[in-house]
């Protein structure tokens, strides 16, 4: 499975003892297995066909960019935010209401090259207020507010008619279509997301080596002494939360034209919990983890059902199959598919010398 | 009050650092109280006491830390009481902790680099640092500084225990400090690395001044030219070194347990 490849690359440069991100300088360039990666996922249009393309990889980018917002503000910055998902969907539902779609007493119509940067900006500005509000909390109290302010998009966006269309949403949304090619087709799509979801991914690689990065982690470790040595901590940490709601933002604009519509399911509560998930599931320690538990759980979401019909149990079933694997998962590992992976490349290193019998997992 | 910290300075103005009636309060416990003290620039004062006298309350309140109940605080003339601890730290203040406050998770090198950072501008710089960056230099030098260059590439959390406590000095001296808190650096060293403490608290020029508190006399009586004693969260005794050292009361309540 060509991600999962790319997981080991990077797990096996910091093996040592990374329980926690400090990646050190750019870990894909000299990596072989990073480059056949890149390949495989630029060349997907010819192996893989539009079901796979769209339902499978474009949206395991897609999910796997908002839970990058969210590693981004976990994994750095020790901040579980469970709003990032919401950020998203309010960044889709601007796209809706200031671009074009099938409710034009809502629409306004504007140019998507006009809809999007509104939405991105009002996107990051919803977030950062949002994070400005959890920041003056810390750990379990964090996932609360932001769950709450999750919560009550879901329901603000049930009920308000005028803007977010109560619970049938925006539907028809328009995507963009220019230089010839409709870039809704499942092709050229594909490469916006992969674009976006690639630009994301180094840039949250990059920014972890800047000062910004740098001194996110030190705030995670300890910030008390990140205030004692000159940095507003707070500042720091609503800087990151609009960092990651623009990655979030960016992610719900490929989403709402992904489908088309955007409506309050896509928005639920649930849904705020499955990026968790995702993240968990794949690892929170490095921008790639969100990528392979977004593939994870799109996999599980997408063959469960079959899956249990196919060995005679009841198909309506799978949502049980789905949290066992997760459960699984995080069972024997605290760092997801990454701390899997990274286990049994040590486990594999004396077996290399001849002793033969690791505790082999993956 | 017939102190020695007015004899050595010019009262006022020209102090470092001016505490006047400090009180920390936490719930009905006074930790603090009403603590004055005057420190001139680059004066070397030990802090002593037995646990609970209130010593790194003291400095918690002088960092903000803890923002002290009643009382000011004077920075270089300047009234910093009700700063947050970084607008004090950018203006030339370091501590230590008593137990060390380091990033676990990252190297070395990036928590003396991100101490640099702190004092200087850039904090929010999206732009990685360059291979001539100033900074990288200024944390190289810190670094070998405290004898950690052989480990910088190492995350905190594999150093020993010297070591954690050689970074956590290296972090508090980064930028241009002008006045630092040792709280207990010598706290689980050897006697070696006593030594070398010694050596790197001696040879810090002479503009910077210092606060440490220790509970290791031969440590603390060698690095300052005052100290200051303190006893239930007050100030009981300030003299020279010498004078404290054979001071009868002082004895008796480092010694005899500390009865009234």
């Amino acid at each position: 499975m060509s991600v999962t490849h790319d997981a080991g690359i990077q797990v096996r440069k910091a093996a040592s003892l990374a329980e926690r991100p400090a990646a050190r300088g750019s870990p894909d360039i000299n990596n072989p297995a990073a480059w056949i990666v890149a390949i495989i996922l630029l060349i997907m249009p010819l192996i893989a066909n539009g079901f796979f393309l769209i339902e499978i990889f474009a949206t395991t980018l897609i999910l796997g960019t908002i839970a990058l917002s969210l590693m981004f503000l976990a994994g750095y910055g020790g901040m579980v935010s469970l709003m990032q998902l919401t950020i998203a969907g309010f960044c889709a539902y601007m796209v809706a209401v200031f671009g074009a779609s099938g409710n034009a007493n809502i629409s306004l119509g504007w140019p998507w090259w006009l809809a999007v940067p509104m939405a991105l900006t009002l996107a990051t500005i919803f977030g950062t207020l949002g994070g400005a509000l959890a920041v003056r909390t810390e750990g379990i109290y964090t996932i609360m507010i932001t769950l709450a302010i999750g919560a009550a998009f879901y329901y603000f966006t049930n009920q308000n008619w005028a803007i977010f269309n109560g619970h049938t949403g925006i539907n028809n949304v328009a995507t963009p279509h220019f230089w010839g090619v409709n870039w809704r087709w499942d092709i050229p799509f594909y490469y916006v997301v992969l674009a976006v979801a690639a630009i994301c991914y180094f840039a949250v690689d990059y920014v972890s080596r800047a000062p910004f990065g740098l001194a996110l982690q030190g705030v995670r470790d300890n910030p008390r002494r990140m205030a004692a040595l000159g940095f507003n901590v707070n500042a720091h940490r609503v800087a990151a939360y609009a960092v990651a709601s623009f990655i979030a933002g960016l992610a719900g604009v490929l989403q709402v034209w992904n489908y088309r519509q955007i409506s309050p399911g896509t928005v639920s509560v649930g849904a705020c919990i499955d990026i968790l998930i995702i993240a968990i599931v794949g690892g929170i320690t490095r921008p790639v983890g969100p990528y392979i538990g977004a593939l994870v759980f799109v996999l599980l979401r997408t063959f469960a059902l079959d899956f249990l019909v196919k060995i005679g149990l009841d198909g309506n079933r799978f949502r049980l199959l789905i949290g066992l694997g997760f459960l699984a998962i995080v069972f024997w590992s605290s760092d997801g598919v990454i701390g899997l992976w990274q286990r049994w490349r040590r486990s594999q290193r004396p077996q290399a010398d001849g002793a033969g019998g690791g505790r082999g997992h993956g | 009050m017939d102190s020695v910290a007015q004899r050595l300075s010019a009262v006022g103005a020209g102090a470092a650092l001016e505490l006047r009636g400090v009180t920390r309060l936490f719930g009905a416990l006074a930790a603090l109280t009403d603590v004055t003290i005057t420190v001139r620039p680059g004066e070397r004062r030990a802090v002593l006491g037995s646990n609970g006298a209130g010593k790194t309350t003291l400095f918690n309140c002088i960092t903000g830390d803890f923002p002290p109940s009643s009382g000011t605080i004077r920075f270089f003339g300047e009234d910093v009481t009700h700063f947050p601890p970084y607008e004090r730290i950018r203006r030339g203040l370091r501590r230590t902790y008593q137990i060390s406050a380091l990033f676990p998770g990252l190297t070395v090198q990036d928590n003396v680099y991100l101490a640099c950072r702190g004092v200087s501008r850039g904090r929010f710089s999206f732009l990685r640092p360059g291979r001539n960056d100033a900074l990288m230099y200024a944390a190289d030098n810190l670094v070998q500084a405290v004898h950690l260059t052989a480990v910088k590439d190492r995350r905190v959390a594999e150093l020993a225990h010297g070591q954690q406590r050689q970074l956590e000095i290296a972090l508090a001296l980064a930028g241009a400090p002008r006045f630092v808190l040792f709280d207990e650096p010598a706290a689980g060293l050897s006697p070696t690395e006593r030594a070398e403490l010694v050596e790197i608290l001696t040879s810090l020029p002479a503009h910077i001044g210092y606060i440490i508190i220790e509970h290791d006399m031969d440590v603390a009586l060698r690095v300052v030219e005052s100290v200051t004693m303190m006893h239930n969260g007050r100030i009981f005794k300030e003299g020279l070194p010498e004078e404290i050292q054979s001071d009868p009361e002082v004895q008796e309540l480092y010694l005899g347990g500390g009865h009234e």
